[in-house]
């Protein structure tokens, strides 16, 4: 539970400094203000400002939106179309349609999220939007062999049984019986994923697959950071721990859920 | 045993060329023609043509296909469009560097989880614990690329130990040759520590649970020797795997560490063909760092079935 709290605690705050930063930045990120460049954290500046005299925490709070559009689009793409595979795998299993989907997945688990990116970026160009297809692409397996997984178990199920006698089609059965009971599971492994995103949007943004400017990044700030690190130390540090915080407090926030929700747990505890 | 090899080595064969297709496919659909742009705006169009016809890109798809997979096959990874040198040697030449450094990488996270998981797994519930676990938390969550930033900060720009990046090049040297590389693999290395050792304590948490450890206790010996004799050895199958997995990640990982530190590896090379639209280049290195993944999985596979003869049924 402390977890649980800590987590979902973290994780309000920059989801809030994303929000916020829709309608109120302490300082304009787009204005530059050559005079104060690399100025070290002080009462004006919390965290300093940049090389082109932007105020860091502004361009953090903006930075939030890109990690987190990014990451939630990311692990929309992994469960809008995961569990509906691993769902009608599950339906069909032992056939031929589960052993096709399944051997897809297998695929695509071959082709980790940065070499994904490098193909998407060497055709189509480097952009958010690609960085969100192919951090999606590589969470479809994750989803798709969970929910298979998860389904399979409920599918020997008395429940389930009766659900059949009653004629329902196993379509059917799959919505309104099946996805109810795996749901908690696929929450935590979302929690997990978007974790798994914002790491991977700062990766990609970083070596320049991801968000192009001036869209301000996380990744794209340390990229810009590095040449600077030794004069002005702060450019790296405080993005870092914007990454680092978020990252931790979704993971805290995932193992908080799951100790949560699994009811043996529970018992276990109590 | 002989037929669940064969069986995966089919299933492998499957998976290679399924992904070469895939590869194929979608670098095809890349516009432009890389024979007009190797020449420029200026080029004649025959010149063009006689391009196209030496690249052999004037063959229809299917052709193509066939000649880049039979070639690689045969170590003939094609000629880079940008540098007209054959794209085998420029991977190669780079190998030497994503390849040490993946495995150094690897060494270190292993030295550094196993003592970690077997302490919190044999101190579970303690402080020590929690501080292990803890700290597997935090390695999680530090994205590589920033903390090996901070690395070159500490321990180039401040301390010079080390440099801040770069590569000697391997005939200068082993020693300076590893040197260079020790910082990036540090980085490389310390997320994947951090699973490996969640990984290394749960799996022996696992096994100190089971039947064979209480008659071990029972027989008398103590809880350092049954951990160290009996749990141990059994709760390494699922750290193998892990480990295996992690080499290939950490060979696609090394592509955003080797920009850090200026490294002349894998990753380098890919960022240099994307922005010179030398796919070709882009194409081979894409599918080697697959080929890489699928054949570690295969071969975790094999390792499971030698050290666990019940999976051998389970196809």
């Amino acid at each position: 539970m402390r977890n649980l709290i800590l987590g979902a605690a973290l994780t309000t705050v920059f989801v809030l400094a994303a929000l916020i930063s829709f309608i109120f930045t302490p300082y304009d990120i787009a204005a530059l203000d050559i005079p104060n460049k690399l100025q070290q954290p002080s009462a004006q500046h919390w965290f300093g400002t940049d090389h082109f005299g932007r105020d860091i925490f502004s361009m953090i709070m903006v930075g939030a939106r890109t990690s987190i559009a990014v990451a939630v689009l990311a692990v929309g793409i992994g469960m809008g179309l995961g569990i509906p595979l691993g769902l009608t795998a599950a339906a069909r299993r032992g056939g031929w349609l589960d052993e096709i989907i399944m051997r897809g997945n297998d695929l695509v688990f071959a082709f980790p999220a940065l070499v994904i990116a490098i193909l998407i970026t060497a055709v189509f160009g480097a952009s958010a939007v690609n960085a969100i297809i192919a951090i999606g692409i590589f969470n479809i397996p994750v989803f798709a062999r969970l929910s298979r997984g998860a389904a399979l178990g409920l599918w020997s199920r008395d429940f389930i049984l009766s659900a059949r006698v009653a004629g329902k089609s196993s379509a059917r059965i799959s919505v309104e019986h099946i996805l109810p009971n795996i749901g908690n599971l696929m929450i935590v492994q979302g929690t997990i994923q978007f974790s798994l995103g914002i790491l991977a949007e700062a990766g990609l943004s970083y070596v320049g697959l991801g968000a192009q400017p001036p869209t301000p990044s996380w990744g794209r700030m340390l990229a810009d950071a590095q040449t600077l690190v030794s004069i002005a130390p702060h450019l790296a540090l405080f993005p870092g721990m914007a990454i680092i915080l978020t990252v931790l407090g979704l993971n805290l926030m995932g193992d908080g859920l799951r100790d949560w929700l699994d009811p043996r747990l529970r018992v276990l505890r109590a | 045993m002989l037929r669940y090899i064969l069986k995966r080595f089919l299933s492998l064969a499957i998976s290679l060329i399924v992904a070469s297709m895939v590869i194929f496919a979608v670098i095809e659909i890349a516009p432009g023609d890389p024979a007009a742009y190797m020449l420029g705006i200026n080029a004649q169009p025959d010149t063009i043509a006689a391009l196209r016809a030496e690249l052999g890109l004037d063959q229809s798809k299917l052709q193509r296909y066939l000649s880049w997979v039979g070639g690689m096959v045969v170590g003939d990874f094609g000629t880079s469009y940008a540098y007209r040198s054959p794209v085998a040697e420029m991977i190669g030449d780079r190998l030497w560097v994503s390849l040490p450094l993946a495995i150094y990488a690897l060494t270190l996270s292993t030295i550094i989880a196993f003592p970690a998981g077997i302490y919190a797994a044999s101190r579970r519930g303690h402080f020590g614990d929690t501080a292990v676990m803890g700290a597997t938390q935090l390695g999680v969550a530090i994205p590589n690329f920033w903390f090996a930033m901070i690395c070159v900060l500490i321990f180039a720009i401040k301390l010079r130990w080390f440099s801040a990046g770069g590569f000697p090049g391997w005939d200068r040297g082993f020693w300076d040759g590893i040197k260079a590389l020790t910082l990036p693999a540090i980085a490389l290395a310390l997320p994947q520590a951090a699973i490996l050792a969640r990984v290394m304590r749960s799996s022996l948490l696992d096994m100190l649970g089971e039947d064979f450890i209480r008659t071990a206790r029972a027989k008398g010996l103590s809880r350092r020797q049954t951990l160290w004799r009996h749990a141990l050895r059994n709760a390494m199958i699922p750290v193998l795997t892990i480990i295996g997995l992690q080499f290939s990640f950490l060979l696609a990982g090394a592509i955003i560490i080797e920009q850090v530190f200026f490294l002349p590896g894998l990753g380098r090379l890919v960022f240099q063909s994307i922005s010179a639209r030398d796919l070709i280049v882009v194409e081979s290195v894409v599918m080697l760092l697959v080929f890489a993944v699928i054949l570690v999985n295969f071969l975790v596979d094999l390792t499971y079935a030698i050290v666990d003869p019940r999976l051998r049924g389970r196809t």
